[in-house]
């Protein structure tokens, strides 16, 4: 079955057809062409694939395309202000040394900015490690992601975003 | 994952007219547990009928001394609802404990309960709630609502539109997460009100099931103390590479025993 698709992505109208069983993370990678969103597990667990749909965080390999029609969608690609500057999650993720192979980086910021907007810019170690549940990393430990996140609340709040 | 008609509904009558004339059409809630099902072609339905776009179906009310949660309503609404927290705040506990946060800003109470997954979260508080499930036919009580294995009363194109709490005394449900999927390996809610107290267990058996042994003596002395020494027998109970039934059942009488210690802080 193919379907017209519309919907909003890092701000710009995008459409396209698609089946029904078309996932929105093969919508984002395969017909938008924006490989930024990843597919690790497939199978909803491990989070690279986390996107925000009308602004709160969803896997997006657990979510039809046509799911979003009319949505606000905003990927990785869609946080930095521009080319030279990043948004400061991305931007405390680079400070604190918190991605090794950087394969989970794209979910684990995305879950990150959710959390921190979800906790009111306010979070301690424990409420961030509790809250990371869904999004894993093999080889940071995760003690740089933790880092990254508890400094970018503060900067995230200073910069309005 | 196989190809599928996709429907979006936008009311509840309509959702019932697409599936009723279709053999193999599946409703879907939030996906959650459909899609991937659909990707491992568990399931192979022609029609899929996302109710999404049907919002009568979402929202949270206070009806006298019952909670009404609409079965769209997610995870993450429950989790949060001030109502919730007032009036069973071991409803927004469990609520808070399903999956995680992406899961939860998709996952539905509706889903889950329809889905009877022997691991899911919901069902102990429906059974250990006494809840009541109301469809677009009829109502079910909690005790005849859970069958078996993805089993439940519901009939052919019956959908859950809401589900309704009575408020307890006191409950609390305790779990048992596998550290991997971080599903409930055993989860126990326990709930007193007045002189009543039920105990439903999810995650050790095939579907949410009571344990009257335990409810009988807890409506006499409800402390941990009062069933340190009821034995769960392990006849029965899932067992796989996560845990064996014997297993299963020792944990049953931990979780239970913690969940009265939290009822009664």
């Amino acid at each position: 079955m193919t379907i017209s698709v519309a919907m909003t992505v890092n701000g710009k109208p995008v459409s396209g057809k698609v089946e029904a069983r078309t996932l929105l993370v093969q919508f984002l990678r395969e017909h938008l062409g924006m490989t930024g969103t990843h597919v690790g597990c497939d199978t909803s667990q491990c989070g690279a694939c986390v996107v925000h749909v009308d602004g709160t965080s969803v896997k997006s390999c657990t979510m039809l395309a046509v799911q979003a029609e009319g949505a606000k969608v905003t990927t990785i690609e869609g946080l930095a202000a521009s080319a030279d500057k990043l948004h400061p999650m991305q931007e405390a993720f680079r400070d604190n040394h918190a991605l090794q192979c950087g394969f989970c980086t794209p979910g684990m910021v995305m879950s990150a900015i959710d959390m921190v907007k979800r906790h009111n810019y306010q979070l301690d170690e424990t409420t961030v490690r509790h809250e990371l549940e869904g999004n894993l990393c093999r080889c940071t430990g995760y003690h740089n992601i933790v880092k990254a996140i508890l400094a970018a609340a503060p900067a995230m709040k200073a910069a309005g975003v | 994952m196989y190809d599928f008609a996709y429907h979006r509904p936008k009311s509840l009558a309509d959702a019932a007219t697409v599936l009723k004339g279709k053999d193999e059409a599946r409703p879907m809630a939030g996906g959650m547990t459909l899609i991937p099902t659909l990707k491992q072609r568990l399931a192979r339905p022609t029609d899929v009928v996302d109710l999404g776009g049907v919002k009568e179906l979402a929202g949270i009310k206070v009806e006298g001394s019952n909670l009404v949660i609409g079965a769209m309503t997610k995870h993450v609404t429950v989790a949060t609802s001030a109502d919730v927290k007032r009036m069973i705040p071991a409803l927004a506990d469990l609520a808070g404990m399903i999956g995680d946060p992406a899961v939860r800003n998709r996952g539905t109470i509706g889903g889950s309960v329809a889905n009877s997954d022997p691991a899911a979260d919901y069902p102990a508080a429906v059974l250990g709630l006494n809840a009541t499930i109301t469809t677009n036919t009829g109502k079910h009580a909690a005790d005849s609502f859970f069958k078996g294995l993805f089993e439940t009363a519901l009939g052919e194109g019956e959908l859950i539109t809401s589900i309704s709490f009575p408020k307890p005394d006191k409950a609390a449900y305790m779990k048992f997460r596998n550290p991997a999927s971080r599903y409930a390996m055993v989860g126990v809610f326990v709930a007193k009100t007045g002189n009543t107290v039920r105990v439903a267990v999810t995650g050790a058996g095939p579907a949410a099931f009571r344990v009257k042994a335990m409810e009988d003596a807890l409506a006499k002395n409800f402390t941990s103390e009062a069933i340190k020494d009821i034995k769960i027998p392990a006849d029965g109970l899932n067992s796989d590479i996560h845990g064996s039934a014997e297993y299963r059942a020792h944990l049953v009488g931990v979780m239970a025993r913690r969940a009265v210690d939290a009822a009664n802080k």
